[in-house]
Formats: C-alpha cells, structure tokens, sequence
C-alpha cells in the first residue's frame, strides 16, 4: 500500500467520523518495501494539493525518515524535476507490505497483509 | 438467468474456483473491458487522476485505468475496495498497480473528504441490495455507501456505477439512495431492451468545473436520447398544490363523493366561492 493512500485513509469506525484523531492512522510494526512506479509529474502535481502535510509529518516521524520540506511545496517549486522525483519515490514507491496500522481515536487495528489492507469491520462497530 | 446475488453473499460467492473463473473467462474479461472503456468515456478524465475502483475484484477494469495511454488522459492511479478476498488474492497474483483494500463498501467509504477525482463500479453495487444479517438493511448499506463515496469524491468529481438492478424497484431504490446523498444521479442505457443491455449510474458531485448533471455528461456524444423525467415530476408537483378548502379541492372532494354514489349538490357558480364579509 502507498504511503499516498494512507494519507488519504481515516478510520472506518462510525464514532470515529470527523474526530480529528481518527486521521492520520498510525504505524505499528510496518515492513515497507520499495516499488517501482512509473514517474508521472503530472499526477503529483495533480494530487499534492490534496496531500495533508501535516498528516504526512507525522508519518514521516513515524517512520523515521528524514528531510521532508516544513511547508507544502507550491506553485513555482513544483516546477523543479528532482523535487518531483523525490515525492514520487516518497509517496507512491514506498509502499507498506506487512503492518498494523491503529487509529488514534478508538484504537482499532488495521491488518495489513502483502500490501493489503483489511477494513471488514465487525458490525456493532458500522 | 441465474443470479449470483441470489445465491450467495459475495465473499463467500467468489471463493478461490468461482473468482478463477470470473477472471479467465475471456467473455467476462471482454465485457468487462468494454464497460470499463465505456465508463472511462462518462468520466470523461483530461489528466492522470486518483481513481477509486469499487468492487475491483481481481483488478481486470483497474488494469485498464493504469494502461489508459497519455493522450486520453491516462494513465490514472487508482485504489480498488472488494469483500472478496479470493479475488483479491488473484488481483495480488496478476501484479496490479493499484492498492487494494478488503473492505465491504456497505460499511462506508474510509477516505478523508475529497480525496478522488473520479470513482468507477463494475457490476457491484446491486450487492448492495442484499442484506446478509439481520442487523443491516439494504437500505441502510446503499445509504452508508453512497455518502461515503459523495464525501470521499472531490468537488466537480463524477463516478461511473455500471450495475445489474434485478428489478424496477432496485433500480429506483439504487438511484434514490444516491440522489439521498447529494448527488446529482442519472441512468444511461446501452443497448436497451436487449439482452446485453447495460446500465450506468452517472454521479455528479456539484461545485468545480462541470455543467449540471448526466445531460450534461453526456452532451456531444452520438445516439444518446435523452429522456428528462424531471420536468413531468415537476409539473406534477405543480399541478397538485391545492390547499385544503379552495376550489379546487372542494370539487375533487365532491367527485369523490359521487363515485361512492351520495347524493352531492350540483355545481353552481357559487361552488367554492368566498362569501362577502358579513357586518
């Protein structure tokens, strides 16, 4: 699973919905993997906008990498190739394999298996 | 025609033999690829969007978002949803590009407000009609689903729902848990009145660059009649609103009266008319 699709997952538990810990869920356990995806500027260009920086702070913290910019690169930056390469290689090349990833809010852990996350959700919970 | 949602739910349906079989059969894989194609065209995408594939099953309408060539506006990235987890494993198996997710999309959507650009079904959502537990309803899975999908779509986005409705009634249920939702909903048919007629619910999300509805969807494309039925349901909304005591009224209420066969005043010009303010 890309890095991308968990900025963008919040948890599914309905007691959860628009609590603002309920996003970003958090890693526990995590094996990522690297992937190659074919480089497509722009689809970042389109889809970084959307990205919450915040949220990708954390999980960068998490994860400890290192070097993400302060601030959501804008307008003239996202001109620059190798500013483009690297969100590439973060967002949607660094993908988890295995892992557990728990939601802040109720604390309910996702599976994740070969890259697929499990969100069948016991009914009381819907 | 038999019909798999009649038989069993669906992760228990498209277990390890029947989601082989659904992804070899080389009839299935054409269909599903006109429809994908089909879709596609509603959607009508200018740039590599962020797609959400609901129901992707073994990823064969994925596998054509990802393919899509540039100068159509592809390729697109996309996340597939499926219950069935034998499906999934042969979507693993075939190296599909986009993620994928075991989740039954009858408990919602979990995607932070305004993630996609875009959102396609293939023959999924009328699973949706079937409740496996007593706790759940289809209605309240279409309801569940639909604003799901309305929050997670971005302003000015569309999503493309080709689906199988076993009757009128399901297909007028489907639609209006998505216009319940927000969206502006409308139905287009290929191939109508024959055996291989296919049905699309075209979504719209309001806000961003785009005109209006499905008749605005499908604006410029050829053999596409377009039948309004929300103009009749407007003027009969119209034609109806008289108020209890008027003219109107007080003459339906008297043709009433006579088919039950009572004895009823004649009309006269007085029927129904105000009296002068008495001193």
């Amino acid at each position: 699973m890309k890095l991308l699709t968990v900025n963008f997952l919040t948890c599914a538990v309905k007691t959860c919905k628009g609590s603002p810990a309920a996003f970003p869920l958090h890693f526990r356990d995590v094996e990522l993997e690297l992937h190659d995806v074919e480089f497509q500027p722009d689809f970042i260009r389109n889809i970084i906008t959307r990205v919450d920086w915040e949220g990708l702070h954390k999980m960068a913290n998490e994860l400890n990498f290192p070097t993400i910019p302060e601030v959501k690169p804008d307008g003239e930056a996202l001109q620059s190739e190798q500013l483009l390469r690297d969100l590439h290689r973060l967002l949607l090349e660094t993908q988890v394999a295995e892992g557990r990833l728990i939601c802040g809010n109720c604390g309910h852990e996702y599976m994740v298996k070969e890259g697929i996350a499990n969100f069948l959700l016991p009914s009381h919970l819907v | 025609m038999s019909r798999p949602e009649d038989i069993l739910p669906p992760d228990l349906y498209y277990d390890d033999n029947e989601s082989r079989k659904y992804t070899t059969s080389s009839r299935i894989r054409n269909i599903q690829a006109d429809m994908t194609h089909r879709a596609l065209e509603l959607l009508d995408l200018k740039s590599p969007s962020f797609i959400l594939d609901i129901g992707c099953g073994s990823g064969l309408s994925g596998e054509i978002l990802s393919q899509e060539p540039a100068e159509q506006g592809g390729p697109h990235t996309w996340i597939g949803m499926d219950i069935s987890p034998s499906m999934l494993d042969i979507a693993l198996q075939r190296g599909v590009e986009g993620d994928l997710f075991l989740a039954d999309i009858g408990q919602g959507v979990p995607f932070r407000p305004g993630t996609f650009d875009a959102a396609i079904s293939i023959s999924a959502i009328q699973w949706l009609c079937n409740a496996e537990t007593s706790d759940v309803s289809p209605e309240g899975r279409l309801r569940r689903f639909f604003e799901g999908l309305y929050a997670s779509l971005r302003r000015g986005g569309r999503a493309v729902c080709q689906f199988y409705p076993k009757n009128d009634a399901q297909r007028t249920m489907i639609s209006g848990a998505a216009i319940k939702a927000g969206f502006g909903a409308g139905i287009l048919e290929d191939d109508p009145g024959t055996k291989n007629s296919k049905l699309y619910l075209v979504l719209t999300v309001g806000g961003g660059g785009l005109q209006g509805d499905i008749t605005g969807v499908v604006d410029g494309m050829d053999d596409v009649d377009v039948q309004d039925a929300r103009r009749k349901a407007m003027q009969r909304g119209q034609g109806s609103v008289s108020r209890k005591g008027d003219k109107a009224w007080i003459k339906r209420k008297k043709e009433q009266q006579i088919k039950k066969g009572k004895v009823v005043k004649a009309d006269s010009k007085f029927t129904g008319r105000k009296r002068r303010p008495a001193f």
